[in-house]
C-alpha cells in the first residue's frame, strides 16, 4: 500500500493481491489515515486480486472518509466489492433492549424467583400424585429399575465411601489430639470423633457423596433423555414420566444413603481407633469410650436425616434433568444444579434437622 | 442446469488413487479412483451404507484410507507433517451435516473461530468479515443468536459461512439437504450454485437427495455398497438419461431394485 497526501485528500494505492494476510498488517494505518479523508482515492489500477478481506477493508476505508473516490478497479475487483458490499449491507439483528433500571431487575428476580418456587412445588405435587397412583397400582412401579439404581447408587460408591470414612476418622482424631492432649483429655477423643460422624458428619458427607454420584448423574441421564424427546414419548404413550422415572430413582437414592452414612460412621470409627492405637490407647479403650458415650438414638436419628436427605437429592437431580434445556450445555449445567441443589438443601434440611432433634430431646 | 462451466482441461484439485476404506475387516469400498476438477461442484452420491461419508471424512484427514492415496490440492493430506498440514487445512473449508456450530458461541463468534486462530487480523476486521460472510448466506439478522436458537437450515447455512470463513479454495458440504424440507434445501442449492459461480470455488458435496444432485452436479460419482466402489462416473443429467446399470438407472428413477 503507497500513500500520498493530495491537496485536501489521501490517496491509497494498492499493487498485485490484497489478501488476508497483508489486510492484517495494513488494517490499523489504513483505517486510522482515512478517517475523515475528504476525498479519499482508492487507486486499485494495479490492483490483481483480493478476497473477502481485502474486499471488507476497502469497503470500511469508503465508510470512514468522508467521500471516496475509487479509481480503475477490474471488473473482477468491481464484483468482489459488490458482494461483500450486499452482504455487509444486510439487515443486522435488532439491538438488546436496554437493560431494566435496578427496581425492575429487582422486581424481576422476585418474579423469576416465585415462578422458581411455584414449578418446584408443581414438581412436587407432580410426584405425590405419581407415588398414589404407584401405591394404589403397584404392578406399575419399575422394580428392576430400581435394583440398577441400588447397585449404581450404592454398590458402586462402596469404595468411596470406605476409603472417605477412613481417612475422615483419621483426620478428625488426629486434629483434635493436639487440643485435647493440653487438657489431658485425650480419652475423650472416641466420645467426640464418634458423636460428631454418628449425628452429623456421617450422614451429610454420604449426601456429598451422594450428590456428587448420583444426584449429577440422575440429571444427566434424564437431561439426555430430555433432550433426546424420549420423555415427550414417554408422554404420548400415556406414561407418566414421574412414575417411570423419578420414582424408582428417589426411591433407590433413599434405600441408599442410610446404608452409605452407616458405612461412613463404621469405616470413620475404624479410622478414629486406628489413631488412637498410635496415641496410646488400646482399642478395647476405645471401644469401652464410645459404648458409654454413643446411644442408640445419636444412631438412628442420623441414619433417619440420611434418609430424608436422600429423598432431597434424588428429587433435586430427577427435576434439574426433566427441566434441561435444549442446547449442549443443557445436560452439562442440569448436572451441576443438581448437585449444588443438592448439597445446598442437605445443609439447610441439616440445620432444620438440628433444630428440631433439640426440642425433641434427642 | 449445470451450476458452473468448468473447463475439462483444469487441473484436478483432489484427486483419489486407488482408495479403500475397511472396518474391522469389512470392506466399504476399495480401488477407487477420480479426479475432481477446479471450480466444478462434484457430488459424491450413493445410497445409505456405500461409504460416501466414509470417502468424504478421508478426504477431509479425519481418517486415513486403509489403502491408497488422497491428494488435495497436490499433496497427500494424511502423509503430511504438522505445519504444511495444518497450512493447507486453511485452504479448505467443510461444512458438517447438522452445521457442528460450537454450541455456547453466537453465529458470528462461530464465523469468527478460524479467523482469531489463523489469521492477525484485528478484531474490527474479524467481525466485519463474519458479517460479511453471515450476509453471504442469508443470516445477517441472526448473527448475535446461539445455534440452539436457530433452524436446522439456518445452522447448515451458518456451517457453510465458517466454512468459508478463510475464503478456502475448496468447500466440503455434507449432506446439505437432509433434513430439510423442499423450499429451504432448494434455496440451499441456489446459494451453493451462487457460491461456486461467484468465488469460484470447488465444492465437493456428499448426498442423496435426488433433487438436489440433478439442480447442482456439474460431475459426480456414484458408490455401491454391492460393488464396494464406484459403479458410475460423470454429469448427473447424462447418468439419469443414459445409464444402462441398473442400479444407477433405480437411484435415478427412485425405484426399489
Amino acid at each position: 500500500m503507497q500513500i500520498t497526501p493530495e491537496a485536501g485528500g489521501l490517496r491509497l494505492s494498492f499493487a498485485g493481491a490484497l489478501a488476508t494476510a497483508e489486510v492484517a498488517t495494513l488494517w490499523a494505518e489504513a483505517t486510522t489515515r482515512a478517517r475523515g479523508a475528504n476525498p479519499l482515492r482508492l487507486d486499485l489500477t494495479k490492483l490483481e486480486s483480493l478476497d473477502s478481506a481485502g474486499a471488507v477493508l476497502l469497503l470500511q476505508l469508503e465508510t470512514l472518509a468522508a467521500k471516496t473516490e475509487w479509481l480503475a478497479p477490474s471488473a473482477t475487483v468491481q464484483a468482489m466489492l459488490a458482494r461483500t458490499r450486499a452482504a455487509l449491507a444486510a439487515p443486522q439483528p435488532a439491538a438488546p433492549p436496554p437493560p431494566l433500571p435496578t427496581l425492575g431487575q429487582i422486581g424481576q428476580a422476585v418474579m423469576h424467583g416465585g415462578d422458581g418456587i411455584i414449578t418446584r412445588l408443581a414438581f412436587l405435587g407432580e410426584i405425590v400424585v405419581s407415588t398414589l397412583g404407584v401405591l394404589r397400582v403397584p404392578r406399575r412401579f419399575r422394580f428392576r429399575e430400581l435394583l440398577r439404581h441400588l447397585d449404581e447408587a450404592g454398590l458402586g460408591a462402596f469404595g468411596l465411601t470406605v476409603l472417605l470414612g477412613v481417612l475422615l476418622g483419621m483426620i478428625l482424631a488426629y486434629q483434635s489430639s493436639a487440643p485435647m492432649r493440653r487438657f489431658g483429655a485425650e480419652s475423650f477423643i472416641p466420645n467426640l470423633v464418634g458423636i460428631s460422624l454418628l449425628r452429623e458428619l456421617g450422614p451429610l458427607m454420604a449426601a456429598v457423596i451422594l450428590a456428587g454420584r448420583t444426584g449429577s448423574s440422575y440429571a444427566a441421564e434424564i437431561g439426555t433423555m430430555v433432550v433426546n424427546e424420549e420423555v415427550d414419548a414417554l408422554r404420548v404413550m400415556g406414561i407418566d414420566p414421574a412414575a417411570w422415572l423419578v420414582l424408582p430413582r428417589v426411591l433407590g437414592a433413599m434405600l441408599v444413603m442410610p446404608i452409605l452414612a452407616l458405612l461412613l460412621d463404621l469405616s470413620g470409627l475404624l479410622g478414629m481407633g486406628l489413631v488412637m492405637d498410635t496415641l496410646g490407647f488400646p482399642p478395647s479403650s476405645v471401644q469401652a469410650a464410645l459404648e458409654r458415650s454413643l446411644r442408640m438414638k445419636d444412631l438412628i436419628g442420623g441414619l433417619f436425616k440420611a434418609a430424608i436427605f436422600g429423598i432431597t437429592i434424588g428429587l433435586i437431580g430427577c427435576r434439574a434433568g426433566l427441566a434441561a434445556g435444549r442446547g449442549p450445555r443443557a445436560v452439562g449445567d442440569a448436572a451441576t444444579s443438581a448437585v449444588v441443589g443438592g448439597i445446598v438443601a442437605t445443609v439447610i434440611l441439616d440445620g432444620i434437622f438440628a433444630v428440631l432433634f433439640h426440642r425433641a430431646g434427642w | 442446469m449445470a451450476g458452473t462451466t468448468a473447463a475439462p482441461t483444469a487441473p484436478p484439485v483432489i484427486q483419489g488413487h486407488d482408495l479403500a476404506a475397511e472396518f474391522g475387516g469389512r470392506t466399504i469400498f476399495q480401488h477407487l479412483n477420480f479426479n475432481v476438477r477446479r471450480g466444478e461442484i462434484f457430488v459424491i452420491l450413493g445410497g445409505s451404507g456405500c461409504g460416501k461419508s466414509t470417502l468424504l471424512k478421508q478426504l477431509i484427514g479425519l481418517l486415513p484410507p486403509s489403502a491408497g492415496q488422497a491428494e488435495v490440492l497436490g499433496q497427500d493430506i494424511h502423509a503430511l507433517a504438522a505445519a504444511p498440514r495444518r497450512a493447507l487445512l486453511q485452504r479448505i473449508g467443510v461444512m458438517f451435516q447438522s452445521g457442528a456450530l460450537f454450541g455456547s458461541q453466537t453465529l458470528a463468534e462461530n464465523v469468527m473461530v478460524p479467523l482469531e486462530e489463523h489469521t492477525r487480523l484485528p478484531a474490527a476486521a474479524r467481525r466485519l468479515l463474519a458479517r460479511a460472510k453471515l450476509g453471504l448466506v442469508g443470516l445477517s439478522d441472526a448473527a448475535d443468536r446461539l445455534p440452539a436458537e436457530i433452524s436446522g437450515g439456518m445452522a447448515k447455512r451458518a456451517g457453510i459461512a465458517r466454512a468459508m470463513a478463510l475464503d478456502p479454495e475448496i468447500l466440503f458440504l455434507d449432506e446439505p439437504s437432509a433434513g430439510l424440507d423442499p423450499i429451504t434445501s432448494a434455496e440451499l442449492d441456489a446459494l451453493i450454485r451462487q457460491l461456486a459461480r461467484d468465488l469460484g470455488t470447488t465444492f465437493v458435496v456428499v448426498t442423496h437427495e435426488l433433487a438436489s444432485i440433478l439442480a447442482i452436479g456439474d460431475r459426480c460419482i456414484m458408490l455401491d455398497k454391492d460393488a464396494q466402489g464406484m459403479i458410475a462416473e460423470g454429469d448427473p443429467r447424462d447418468l439419469r438419461d443414459n445409464s444402462t446399470h441398473p442400479t444407477v438407472r433405480a437411484f435415478f428413477r427412485r425405484e426399489a431394485k
